[in-house]
């Protein structure tokens, strides 16, 4: 077998993979907080616990109502989608005219609230989720061993992710949702009902949480700590892609998992801080971010 | 003063009028703009609000489009009464805003520019009929909205409410920063637009070019609408106006 710079290839396409896996995750988390942010302005912090119900969400259709995976694809995202539209019409919506702070301070609040309520009733230890059997196994690439849960967990990400880039920059809806970030008022003025594309914005940024925590959920144990723990990495990797920007979170996501993979092949040590080393480094260069537009 | 400020009173609500603006006080925060505005506007008519920087014209027109919050008295279009309609309402009535600052999105081309106010009534322009009015625009249609010039821009703004299908257009300051040769284009924008039907309430500060596509001018001062002058009066009331507006 063959060696890079003394690096067995199983060990550094492995890393490659789970950064990619990880990737997928802070890009569709990343994305979802960018959409928010872009038309709310308000830094989402109950996206980490978001991302948490939906594979919850997941967990419980499975165990109680017998709903298979697929189906909670689908279902999850949309249920936690609509408690983010609760969620907006009798909170968030109130502080618009407030400073940022305010709508951190409450969707963080919100997350301790929902991380607090599952961890009461089924602890921290994590309930296991099994892979469908259809997406069970893997493919021997040769080089490395694939399983096939991961393969479609990348895929479908990215499938996701481009879906939502194509609706925002291609479409007519997009362009009402990039007009209403830029100036609702005009935008309300032509005739558009903002609030209530406000509303469906953060139902869908949630939702996309959400999606996020369905894939998750047979690759890490469905645990009410899961999100926390990712949150954190998601918000340094939206500095770093710059805040609102659609394409700009996408890349960031995926690359940042990468470098991550491949700061655990060459420097393990650092590979838990390398996403922060580089936040600090992009906010000193360019303040707005990689892909930020400044105002 | 007061005479004529009684008279413009009488003639507020007029019958035919297409909209009625009566005793419109509006506050920008705590800072009391308007004092109680009125005037009229009659269908086809190009009406002018004149007046100094500062003055209320813009703020008038921000409150007739529902933008302002904070508003009291009464603003009547085809009869119906918009003070406490959403500004996304007062769109659907008819009512078509173009703003002093042009509005054009950065985020969007031309043509999302173009085509993003929703049709609101039956009867607008066409994309074709626009082109024709303003060809720049077919040319520069997948650039960046606000890589076109100050004059392009405006002709976008303008063109992109004529879609619509709203019968008033709310036009703040269509010549400021522009070259003398597209002032004229616009000029003749606004008069083929009242041949077309179109009403139009006017705000400017160039009361040379006010003078000639307007029917009537309203002088607003301090929030108060203190005279109205006939196009066709203004010649004698050439002194009285350079007074109000201290040119």
């Amino acid at each position: 077998m063959f060696e890079l710079l003394g690096i067995p290839p199983q060990a550094l396409f492995g890393q490659l993979l789970l950064g990619l896996i990880n990737g997928s995750f802070y890009a569709i988390l990343s994305l979802g907080l960018a959409i928010i942010f872009g038309l709310l302005n308000i830094i989402n912090f109950a996206h980490g616990a978001q991302y948490m119900l939906g594979a919850f969400v997941a967990w419980m259709l499975l165990n109680y109502l017998g709903i298979n995976y697929w189906w909670a694809l689908l279902l999850a995202p949309l249920i936690v989608g609509i408690t983010g539209v609760i969620i907006e019409r009798l909170l968030v919506q109130r502080l618009y005219h407030l400073d940022h702070l305010y709508g951190l301070l409450l969707t963080f609040g919100l997350a301790l609230i929902i991380q607090g309520v599952l961890r009461n009733q089924y602890g921290i230890s994590g309930l296991p989720y099994t892979i469908p059997s259809q997406l069970s196994g893997g493919q021997n690439l040769g080089f490395m061993f694939l399983p096939n849960y991961r393969g479609w967990v990348v895929l479908a990400s990215l499938v996701v992710c481009i879906a939502t880039w194509f609706v925002i920059e291609k479409t007519r809806l997009g362009a009402y949702l990039r007009a209403a970030t830029e100036n609702p008022t005009l935008v309300s003025a032509f005739g558009i009902n903002v609030p209530r594309m406000i509303t469906l914005t953060y139902g869908f940024g949630v939702a996309l949480a959400g999606f996020a925590g369905v894939l998750a959920a047979p690759i890490y144990s469905v645990n009410p700590n899961m999100g926390a723990d990712l949150i954190i990495v998601v918000f340094a990797v939206v500095v770093i892609g710059g805040m609102g920007s659609i394409l700009g979170s996408i890349i960031t996501g995926f690359s940042l998992g990468l470098i991550e993979g491949l700061t655990k092949v060459f420097y393990p040590e650092a590979s838990s801080v390398v996403i922060f080393v580089i936040m600090a480094i992009v906010l000193l260069i360019k303040p707005a971010g990689l892909f930020g537009r400044t105002a | 003063m007061a005479e004529a400020a009684r008279a413009i009173t009488a003639q507020a609500g007029a019958e035919d009028a297409l909209l009625t603006v009566s005793n419109l006080e509006a506050w920008y925060g705590e800072s009391h703009v308007l004092h109680g505005i009125n005037f009229d506007v009659r269908p086809g008519e190009v009406v002018t609000l004149l007046g100094r920087n500062g003055a209320g014209k813009t703020t008038t027109l921000k409150s007739v489009m529902g933008i302002l919050p904070k508003r009291k008295g009464s603003i009547v279009f085809q009869g119906k009464e918009l003070m406490h309609a959403p500004s996304r309402h007062v769109a659907k009535e008819g009512i078509a805003y173009c703003p002093e600052e042009r509005g054009i999105f950065a985020s969007l081309s031309v043509e999302e520019n173009l085509m993003l106010p929703p049709q609101v009534k039956p009867g607008g322009m066409s994309v074709e009929q626009i082109f024709t009015l303003f060809p720049n625009l077919k040319e520069r249609l997948h650039s960046q909205g606000t890589k076109l010039s100050g004059g392009e821009q405006q002709m976008l703004a303008i063109g992109r409410i004529l879609r619509t299908g709203a019968k008033l257009l709310l036009l703040d300051e269509p010549t400021e920063g522009l070259a003398p040769v597209i002032i004229q284009q616009i000029g003749r924008t606004i008069a083929m637009l009242k041949e077309q039907g179109f009403t139009i309430v006017l705000v400017e500060q160039n009361f040379r070019f006010a003078s000639t596509v307007a029917d009537r001018h309203y002088v607003v001062e301090q929030g108060k609408v203190i005279d109205m002058i006939p196009n066709a009066e203004l010649e004698a009331n050439i002194g009285k106006l350079h007074a109000y507006l201290g040119v």
